[in-house]
């Protein structure tokens, strides 16, 4: 085994580890009792504290109205939260101007559940769109990008295999093209982490579990961190490191996703049989050999 | 659980056979009749208080006919040179008017819908849509021929004017009612606020915006048209003088080739809007 030490695979060797005990130190995203309070008074969240380490890809899961959408949303304020801390690395996001806060949202891909495309923009303006936040606005608006910007575009439709589709109309796609589109999008804004809501909601099950597959792949290949949100606890099993449990906007699980467990469940959801959810996993490798 | 589907068994075997009609928006049965009663009482009492000279109509309807037969023979020739420069004068004035008019109702627009405009911007802009919009054209034309004199100038100004008040008004609700994820998507990736209107507004309303456009074009020839009685230029001006003349088959040759304009400016509009869809 020629271990060169650069490698993000394998198992760490001790010249390693003081390298990998730094990353714990400073994670890539952390959450310091981030509070969101709605105007109507409705507590989304309750002072989450949350780590993430750099490269993690990890699920969030809940019933609907836990917060998750809330909770990735006050990652990059899209929604304003209440109170706490968000920090990007070594940067502070709540307190940003809006200037800083648009350069901290490059870093920050963002994949949404009904796509969000903009449907009257051509596949290839919607991907180029992820580069607003690096252009000018005369660039932009003319459509000149710069031939780096255009060439990313161009690998990253041949990579998700939409290619072909470069100048059809977002809305003269299939679901899982755009959501395709939607992945480029946000990958080619080159970030550190990805926000995912709800990537696989609209999808048919085939669909869904490629799209899943994806995005863990491009997540691998890039080192890119992932909050995934997903209802689908299964599909989350299958393909994330590591679970949140989030109900009535407080973390009520957080481990591997194989010690997801019918009692966990409970009180993640509440009461109901979870035998049949609960992923096989051992099982399924094998079917996936 | 056994409990209370047992509960809900007893509640629909109390509800089966039972009539079903849908929930009434007045539930009782007389104020329901009371309303209706005195709504038609009040229609009835409203038109008696309408004056009408029944000699007169019976008088005016022989000077009605002759309106009528005069289109059958329009006169386009006599008054051919008054009726060009008028023509003119009205398109001119309509398409300037709606160039700036809709230039002026962008912005105005923006600032106007709740959705991307702060509190302050919203409520200056909804003002001068507001204003724009309770001011009638004539009124408007009167006020502007008092200041500028007869002629254009004063048609033109008014015709830009109430194109803000309708233009702003109609845009800012489109926009209000956009997908608000789509703009959602562009803003996350770090857009500035120009690019997100660009990106993320732009292409969901641009259709409306034109369709739009084209409609308050077309509504701002026929105003040009009645402009001209208040002496604020363009064809109405020609059209008030054959009247005046009682030459009714110049008159009746006018409203021809507005009614013909109008409904090419339709045309017109029903091939853009498929094109922009």
């Amino acid at each position: 085994m020629t271990h060169t030490g650069r490698s993000p695979k394998g198992p760490p060797d001790p010249s390693e580890m003081q390298n990998v005990i730094k990353m714990r130190e400073t994670p890539m995203l952390r959450l310091e009792k981030l509070v969101k309070t709605y105007k109507t008074g409705d507590q989304a969240l309750k002072a989450v504290d949350l780590e993430v380490p750099s490269g993690q890809v990890l699920a969030l899961i809940g019933p609907s109205g836990a917060g998750k959408s809330t909770l990735i949303r006050c990652i990059n304020r899209l929604v304003e939260p209440t109170s706490g801390k968000v920090w990007l690395g070594d940067t502070e996001l709540t307190g940003l101007s809006q200037s800083a806060l648009r350069r901290a949202r490059r870093k920050m891909g963002m994949i949404f559940q009904e796509y969000a495309l903009v449907e009257r923009l051509s596949v290839m303006e919607n991907v180029l769109s992820g580069r607003l936040g690096y252009v000018g606005f005369w660039r932009s608006f003319t459509r000149r990008y710069p031939q780096a910007d255009v060439d990313e575009a161009f690998r990253l439709l041949d990579r998700v295999g939409l290619l072909h589709m470069a100048d059809k109309r977002a809305d003269e796609l299939s679901g899982g093209q755009r959501q395709r589109v939607g992945i480029c999008r946000a990958l080619i804004q080159n970030p550190e982490l990805l926000l995912v809501d709800e990537p696989t909601a609209s999808l048919d099950p085939k669909t869904s579990r490629q799209i899943m597959r994806l995005i863990c792949e491009l997540c691998e290949e890039r080192g890119l961190a992932a909050i995934i949100n997903i209802h689908d606890v299964a599909l989350a099993q299958r393909f994330v490191q590591r679970v949140i449990g989030l109900r009535f906007g407080a973390i009520e699980f957080d481990g591997k996703p194989d010690a997801l467990t019918p009692d966990v469940l409970t009180t993640i959801y509440g009461e109901e049989d979870w035998e049949a959810t609960i992923q096989k996993v051992e099982e399924d490798e094998v079917a996936a050999e | 659980m056994s409990t209370s589907s047992l509960h809900t068994h007893r509640e629909l075997d109390d509800m089966l056979g039972t009539r079903w009609r849908k929930p009434k928006l007045v539930k009782q049965t007389w104020l329901r009749w009371v309303l209706w009663i005195g709504l038609v009482t009040y229609l009835i009492a409203a038109v008696l208080t309408i004056p009408v000279d029944w000699s007169r109509v019976y008088e005016g309807l022989d000077r009605g006919w002759q309106f009528v037969l005069a289109f059958m023979t329009p006169d386009f020739v006599t008054r051919a040179a008054d009726i060009r420069d008028g023509m003119l004068e009205s398109i001119i004035m309509t398409i300037a008017a709606s160039v700036v008019g809709i230039a002026i109702s962008i912005p105005i627009g923006l600032g106007a819908a709740r959705n991307i405009a702060p509190l302050p911007v919203y409520m200056i802009c909804r003002g001068i849509v507001a204003v724009s919009r309770a001011l009638q054209e004539i009124i408007v034309a009167i006020l502007l021929v008092a200041i500028f004199g007869f002629g254009p100038l004063a048609g033109f100004l008014t015709l830009s004017f109430a194109t803000i008040g309708f233009l702003s008004k109609l845009l800012a609700e489109d926009i209000e009612s956009m997908d608000r994820v789509q703009a959602e998507a562009i803003r996350s990736s770090g857009a500035s606020w120009m690019q997100w209107i660009n990106y993320g507004v732009q292409p969901q309303v641009m259709p409306r915006l034109i369709g739009l456009s084209m409609y308050r074009l077309d509504i701002n020839f026929r105003e040009s048209a009645i402009l001209g009685l208040v002496g604020a230029g363009g064809i109405g001006a020609t059209l008030n003088t054959a009247f005046d003349r009682y030459e009714y088959d110049t008159a009746a040759a006018i409203l021809i080739i507005i009614i013909v304009i109008v409904m090419g400016l339709e045309y017109l509009s029903g091939l853009i809007r498929a094109r922009v869809q």
